[in-house]
């Protein structure tokens, strides 16, 4: 199973205890300037986004570096390799997102790699805004919530009956 | 480890900047922040020096704990003589700049001097310059937030700043980090303004290392474990913010209402959280919007508020429109409860232009209620108040204060100058609620007795900061003890100003105690720091540093007869609520707290104390 990053901004404060789980799982040391995953603060609109990479299945960061540093594992993750990178920058330019970032102290790009399967960030957030979850359910909790409002309007009202035309097996 | 083990020294007068190394023993003796910045202050400044002149110094200082994932570590305070009192002055703030002064690589900045003209100081890691800020002088404090960023085009900067309230020397003006957190008590703003300093911008890119990460880990998790398992840190504070206190108080009677001639205010519940919480009448919107935590808290008390934009004070002013820091209980209280002001809309305003211009909204506050009550009296005119019918109830009168009072204009420099001030000038010092100076807080001493003792020995004036007997003497934490007598509570008070000195230096955040208990901390600081911290030291740090602050102040010329509450609180019985019938028994409660201090019957620590604790 994919799993992947699933972000609700809502649940967000703005604390950046996953800034500082990244940056210590990543760096060794508290320091949210070389975190991956990044807190926008946006209280003007009463509002928190934590943001980080994506993992694209067509990889723009990828496609893009000259000398092949980014590669994907077998949990689809895009993985930067410190050996071959060069410092280029150009997946930084690349990325649609801006994900990717150059780390100025080591002359090479850093990005989120969901820290080999067990997220740092998602295991600190204290209110559950960052999830690590199926990628392929990202969505469910959200059409749980869009879903119960179109219940909410629905103009009819039970007991449902089959159509006739779909009860007699209308066609064949 | 811990302490990044830099302290920035800047000489304003000659522009320079240098770096000098911490004192390693100093910071095993004071731990940091507040202890250890007044431990520097102390040691070099002249205690009777003018607060407002080039012999005072101003300190920003971290804890070892600022700038880590312990939670709430992301604290720092601002440390010189005080302008409002003329005592020691400290004031803690939260926001993001405390981390990232650490992150920049400094425990501390000490400002020194006067600089010949107006500068602000930006720091990108070890890079410190002193930059003309003649664009910014005299623009509010978000101003010049948005200047700081544009100018050095890197919106993750953060922005230490006075507003034009500190460059006039409003006597409670306040330093405002990130928009609408501040050091806000003591007038540490008007210090930074007699500088000539505007602002203090910071970037930092380097990490805060541990001494030992996995036990830190193990520590700092349990301990956000306990803070999300405690009724107060894990669901009040987060969903209600400190003003879920309001209703609280009131009902307990120890609301001071109309500068303390009541303790309980009618309009409570119309200013309370839950009235945050509720869509208004008007627009059908919550002036509660979010909550924010700041820089690594897992509470997020933190209110973002917004203002019905048909509301009177914002008709025509879309530039408050959006959501900004909204009502904490004491500017609830300050601003309404304490002038009888019941319209949230018209707090939530004053709030945000505290904020804008650099103001202390208790002081603010409680200057405007002694105000209302001269005026009340007939010795303060509208001749004298720029035409403001100064009446008590009248959200007008408060939002035309605060508007004059931000910019030093007219009447609001009277009113800038403190309650204290203002009272003794029309011939009533009586009816300024101050100790040293200094306005109170949002807790009646007659309905909670430890509090009384809490303002009057408190060492930077009126305050519930330092020692915030409210949680045992109503919320029964860590143990219950009765609000209206004063059995024990001195040595109540005495615990919890020594505990509460050590939480304040070490980079956490006091609301953290609503659940923690020393035993939670200690481990957290042990594993960050060398120097084997248990409760027993933390407790003996403390008490270190509250008779050194106390010797700052008894040298700068405070006696006993500093340690009083005004005559009102000693001779007005409370009238209603079940306080009804008591005064502030803190007469009784003094020479017992002395003997327990160990200082003599006119309250200066003996010679005996001063050695054993080593100060």
């Amino acid at each position: 199973m994919l799993k992947a990053l699933v972000i609700d901004a809502g649940k967000c404060t703005g604390c950046k205890q996953c800034e500082m789980a990244c940056s210590l799982e990543n760096e060794g040391e508290f320091n949210v300037a070389k975190s991956r995953i990044r807190v926008f603060d946006f209280h003007t609109e009463a509002r928190f986004v934590p943001y980080t990479c994506t993992q694209c299945s067509e990889a723009w960061c990828q496609q893009a570096c000259p000398v092949n540093a980014i590669t994907t594992d077998s949990m689809g993750v895009k993985v930067v390799h410190d050996n071959l990178c060069v410092g280029c920058k150009v997946c930084t330019i690349a990325c649609p997102f801006g994900t990717v970032n150059y780390n100025a102290s080591t002359g090479k790009v850093i990005k989120c790699d969901l820290c080999g399967g067990q997220p740092a960030c998602s295991d600190a957030c204290p209110t559950g805004a960052i999830s690590y979850q199926d990628a392929e359910q990202g969505g469910f909790d959200k059409m749980k919530v869009w879903a119960s409002q179109s219940a909410n309007a629905a103009t009819s009202e039970g007991p449902n009956t089959p159509k006739a035309a779909q009860a007699s097996g209308s066609g064949h | 480890m811990g302490w990044t083990g830099k302290i920035l020294r800047v000489n304003l007068t000659n522009g320079t900047v240098q770096s000098e190394p911490l004192n390693m023993d100093w910071a095993q003796q004071y731990l940091g922040q507040r202890g250890l910045a007044t431990k520097y202050l102390a040691e070099e400044v002249d205690a009777k020096c003018d607060p407002l002149g080039p012999d005072n110094k101003l300190i920003f200082a971290t804890g070892p704990l600022t700038g880590t994932c312990a939670s709430t570590g992301g604290r720092y305070s601002v440390i010189t003589k005080g302008p409002l009192t003329n005592a020691i002055a400290c004031s803690n703030s939260g926001g993001y700049f405390g981390a990232e002064l650490k992150f920049a690589g400094w425990d501390m900045i000490i400002l020194e001097g006067k600089s010949p003209k107006p500068i602000y100081l930006n720091i990108v890691d070890d890079k410190a310059e002193l930059l003309d800020a003649s664009d910014i002088w005299g623009t509010s404090v978000w101003n010049t937030d948005e200047w700081i960023k544009a100018k050095h085009q890197d919106p993750m900067i953060h922005v230490a700043t006075i507003g034009v309230a500190g460059e006039n020397g409003v006597l409670y003006s306040a330093i405002v980090n990130d928009l609408h957190r501040a050091a806000g008590r003591s007038g540490v703003g008007a210090v930074l303004g007699s500088k000539n300093v505007k602002a203090v911008s910071v970037r930092g890119t380097k990490g805060v290392k541990v001494r030992d990460g996995k036990a830190f880990l193990k520590a700092t998790n349990e301990g956000k474990k306990v803070l999300a398992e405690n009724a107060v840190t894990g669901s009040g504070l987060p969903t209600y913010g400190t003003q879920v206190l309001m209703n609280a108080i009131n009902e307990a009677g120890a609301m001071p209402t109309r500068n303390s001639r009541e303790v309980q205010f009618e309009g409570a519940h119309d200013i309370s959280a839950e009235a945050m919480a509720t869509p208004r009448s008007t627009d059908g919107e919550k002036n509660l919007q979010t909550n924010q935590a700041c820089f690594a808290c897992t509470i997020a008390c933190g209110r973002i508020s917004k203002i019905d934009e048909k509301h009177f004070t914002v008709v025509n002013k879309p530039q408050y429109w959006h959501s900004s820091g909204g009502l904490e209980y004491e500017a609830a209280w300050a601003l309404g409860s304490n002038t009888g002001v019941n319209d949230l809309e018209a707090l939530t305003y004053v709030n945000f232009i505290c904020n804008e211009q650099g103001l202390d909204p208790i002081s603010f506050g409680a200057t405007v209620s002694a105000a209302m009550e001269l005026f009340e009296l007939g010795l303060l005119t509208t001749a004298q108040t720029d035409g403001i019918e100064l009446k008590f109830g009248s959200a007008e009168a408060l939002v035309k204060c605060v508007e004059l009072t931000g910019k030093a204009e007219g009447f609001g420099k009277e009113l800038g100058l403190g309650s204290a001030r203002l009272c003794a000038k029309y011939g009533r010092p009586d009816l300024s609620m101050t100790v040293k100076g200094q306005e109170f807080p949002a807790y009646d001493a007659r309905g909670i007795q430890g509090m009384g003792l809490t303002y009057a020995t408190s060492n930077r004036g009126a305050c519930h900061l330092r020692s915030y007997t409210v949680s045992s003497e109503m919320l029964g934490i860590p143990e219950k003890t009765d609000p209206l007598t004063t059995d024990g509570k001195p040595a109540l008070v005495m615990a919890f100003q020594d505990a509460t000195a050590a939480v304040d230096s070490a980079g956490l955040c006091v609301f953290t105690t609503f659940a923690w208990t020393l035993n939670d901390i200690a481990p957290q600081i042990d594993a960050a720091i060398p120097g084997d911290w248990t409760p027993e030291k933390m407790l003996e740090v403390g008490e270190r540093i509250w008779n050194m602050e106390r010797m700052f102040n008894h040298r700068a010329g405070f006696t006993a007869q500093d340690d009083q509450l005004p005559p009102r609180l000693m001779k007005e019985a409370a009238k209603t609520g079940p306080a009804t019938g008591l005064v502030s028994g803190v007469d009784k409660m003094l020479p017992e707290y002395y003997q327990l201090r160990g200082w003599t019957a006119d309250g200066v620590p003996t010679n005996e104390t001063l050695s054993r604790l080593a100060v």
